[in-house]
């Protein structure tokens, strides 16, 4: 009888002590992105890998095989029946990814959205790659500064309903409502949804059907380089300046030769790698995900969680990263 | 003499119900409409555009033709244009300078050997085309994710006289119309002048009557399905150069961009009927509408929609005239 409940204590004891340290180290947060084959993602990936390489948690990476929805709820469904303890997103649609996730955090899995946000019903902390404000106005002022504040100016962006790009947008509208852009005008905005024959013809058509444009804004990778390209078959380079955001490596070739004078993006791997540390804190209590706390997120020092002024909390990474003829060769074959 | 003056009368009826003629009609009708809401649109720089930007998925349209009128279909045709431009991106982002025809050939002989892998499954494996391409579809693009391990290949990555392949001329053509040009003619002679190519409109027309009449129809299988591999291989390359970026969701969809050419250029899709001048028109259509949609500067959101509706319009206008004709001949006898 003692011998019996000795074993069976024995077996409790041992199966904590081989349960407790797989509980208290062995988290599994999983990265799911817009669509596979993206170098800006891969970058995203590298710095999660860096901050699991440094904390100690198990990295898992999702992305579907197009940019849709759909593939990105299909993979948070496998996450969870996955048992994953943390789902870092970026999401290519604000509302339709919040059922699932909301399952998600009902069954006590911490979501962190970095890059493209979800609504806040959908998350706990949202990594904002810098002041969505700041991007915006920043991107204006680029391109005022490289055609003198004078003359036609259009949008390229990536599909209508990305929610990062429309905001960026909406902060450009806000920026050319200032005096000193009264000399310029938007004369359109369309959409080259990230596919790169879509967006050179979106381009060619604006330069046909605006002469006198002087300007083009394409607050996206695909299509900026895929502007840079029409500029450059149209033998406009010097008449029709560019800017944006994009990666070094893809813009590296066209502002070496002067296609695009400067463009500006903030640095993915630090992205995945903060991102990274704001769920691992969520998971060891370190953070409750309030507003006022302060996260402490590796080489990157510290963040203040705030308001997002929509409802939700974020963290703010920091301005972005400006590449021009000084510095692309440095970074073109960084990401 | 009275023959001969009856057959020529019967051969220029033939003509004017031939697809092309609607066709060419429904262009001209198309560009005076545009032209009208924007005269912009009229200029022989933006034919330009237009006939170059058709150029690729001219060319990759044949091979759906040709497979489409044996009774088939390619899904594998954007696939497989993406991975053969990514391995050849791939060797020059690995340092070696190629000759940039030599990476034409290049890419041609690896959707060549994609091309046969269709072939041997919808042949040996007796797999219907729409299922067996369905599965090479996805195995050619995760191909592409494992050799280029999702990363691209940019521009600064590539030779600049590969970038300049698509940008050059030959006589004062644009090489990307002059390489479709070429192929053109080439198919032309091939599908209406050889044996082999006449057999291929045969095996579309009635499966059972061309095995009894002897043709090797396995044999028109791995010909057309490889061939359609090779010209899909020379499109990848060519769209590395024009784009100058290889990446691994390159062309996704593609094939649907070569069914509407070949629908528009009156392909049957039940097989049989088809020539390749109908589905060249086609590819300039539906280039032209993507770009009149673009001069226009119509709503985003409406561009989709207006797309489908215009192609819907040109194939119904087709089906009206063809039947007007066919009543007006009953008439007549």
């Amino acid at each position: 009888m003692m011998k019996k409940r000795l074993l069976v204590v024995g077996i409790l004891l041992l199966t904590l002590v081989m349960a407790f340290p797989a509980y208290a180290q062995d988290f599994t947060i999983a990265m799911v992105v817009k669509g596979a084959g993206n170098p800006f993602f891969e970058a995203c990936r590298r710095g999660g890998e860096e901050a699991a390489a440094e904390l100690g948690f198990n990295f898992i990476f999702q992305a579907p095989a197009t940019p849709t929805s759909e593939g990105q709820i299909e993979l948070i469904d496998a996450l969870i029946a996955q048992q994953v303890d943390a789902i870092l997103v970026s999401a290519n649609d604000p509302d339709a990814l919040v059922p699932v996730l909301r399952r998600a955090m009902d069954r006590g899995i911490t979501v962190v959205a970095f890059d493209s946000g979800v609504a806040p019903a959908g998350r706990h902390l949202f990594l904002n790659q810098a002041d969505m404000e700041l991007i915006g106005r920043m991107q204006v002022q680029m391109i005022a500064e490289m055609i003198d504040y004078e003359g036609e100016i259009a949008i390229l962006s990536a599909t209508s309903t990305m929610a990062n790009q429309n905001v960026w947008i909406s902060w450009m509208l806000q920026e050319l409502t200032k005096p000193e852009y009264e000399k310029m005008e938007l004369v359109g905005i369309v959409y080259g949804d990230d596919l790169r024959e879509k967006s050179y013809n979106e381009a060619l058509g604006l330069f046909r059907s605006r002469p006198n444009l002087r300007g083009i804004i394409s607050p996206t990778t695909v299509g900026l380089a895929a502007t840079a390209r029409a500029i450059e078959d149209q033998g406009l380079s010097g008449k029709v300046a560019l800017t944006g955001l994009g990666l070094p490596s893809e813009m590296a070739e066209y502002i070496r030769n002067g296609t695009s004078e400067a463009i500006a993006l903030w640095n993915p791997i630090d992205l995945g790698y903060v991102s990274s540390y704001m769920a691992h804190a969520m998971l060891t209590g370190a953070i409750k995900g309030e507003a006022g706390e302060i996260v402490n997120v590796g080489r990157m020092g510290e963040r203040e969680i705030v308001a997002d002024g929509s409802g939700g909390l974020e963290v703010l990474l920091g301005a972005p990263f400006v590449f021009d003829i000084n510095n692309i060769d440095e970074w073109a074959d960084v990401y | 003499m009275a023959r001969t003056a009856e057959k020529r009368r019967f051969a220029f009826s033939n003509l004017s119900s031939k697809r092309e003629t609607s066709l060419v009609i429904f262009i001209l009708v198309l560009i005076l409409g545009v032209t009208l809401r924007s005269p912009r649109f009229f200029s022989l720089a933006n034919f330009h555009d237009i006939l170059l930007d058709s150029a690729i998925v001219a060319i990759a349209s044949i091979g759906q033709m040709m497979v489409v009128m044996t009774g088939g279909i390619d899904l594998s045709v954007g696939s497989g244009l993406a991975l053969s431009g990514m391995l050849v991106g791939l060797v020059y982002k690995g340092g070696l300078g190629l000759n940039p025809f030599l990476a034409l050939l290049l890419g041609g002989l690896i959707g060549l050997v994609l091309g046969s892998i269709n072939s041997v499954l919808v042949v040996k494996g007796k797999i219907p085309p729409i299922i067996a391409t369905l599965g090479t579809m996805s195995i050619y693009r995760g191909l592409i994710f494992l050799a280029s391990k999702g990363q691209w290949v940019s521009a600064h990555e590539m030779p600049s006289y590969f970038i300049r392949l698509a940008r050059g001329t030959v006589l004062g053509i644009p090489n990307l119309i002059f390489i479709a040009g070429l192929l053109y003619i080439i198919f032309y002679y091939f599908l209406s002048h050889t044996k082999t190519g006449r057999e291929v409109y045969a095996v579309g027309g009635n499966l059972q009557a061309a095995m009894v009449a002897g043709i090797n129809t396995d044999k028109i299988n791995y010909i057309v399905y490889s061939a359609t591999g090779f010209l899909y291989g020379l499109c990848g390359v060519l769209w590395v150069s024009r784009f100058a970026s290889a990446q691994p969701d390159t062309a996704t969809g593609f094939e649907f961009s070569t069914v509407t050419a070949i629908v528009l250029g009156g392909v049957s899709v039940s097989g049989g009927t088809g020539r390749v001048t109908g589905v060249l028109l086609g590819a300039v259509l539906s280039s032209m509408i993507e770009n009149a949609l673009n001069v226009t500067q119509t709503n985003p959101f409406w561009k989709l929609a207006i797309q489908g509706i215009v192609i819907l319009i040109a194939v119904a206008m087709d089906q009206i005239v063809r039947r007007r004709k066919k009543t007006k001949v009953v008439r007549e006898q």
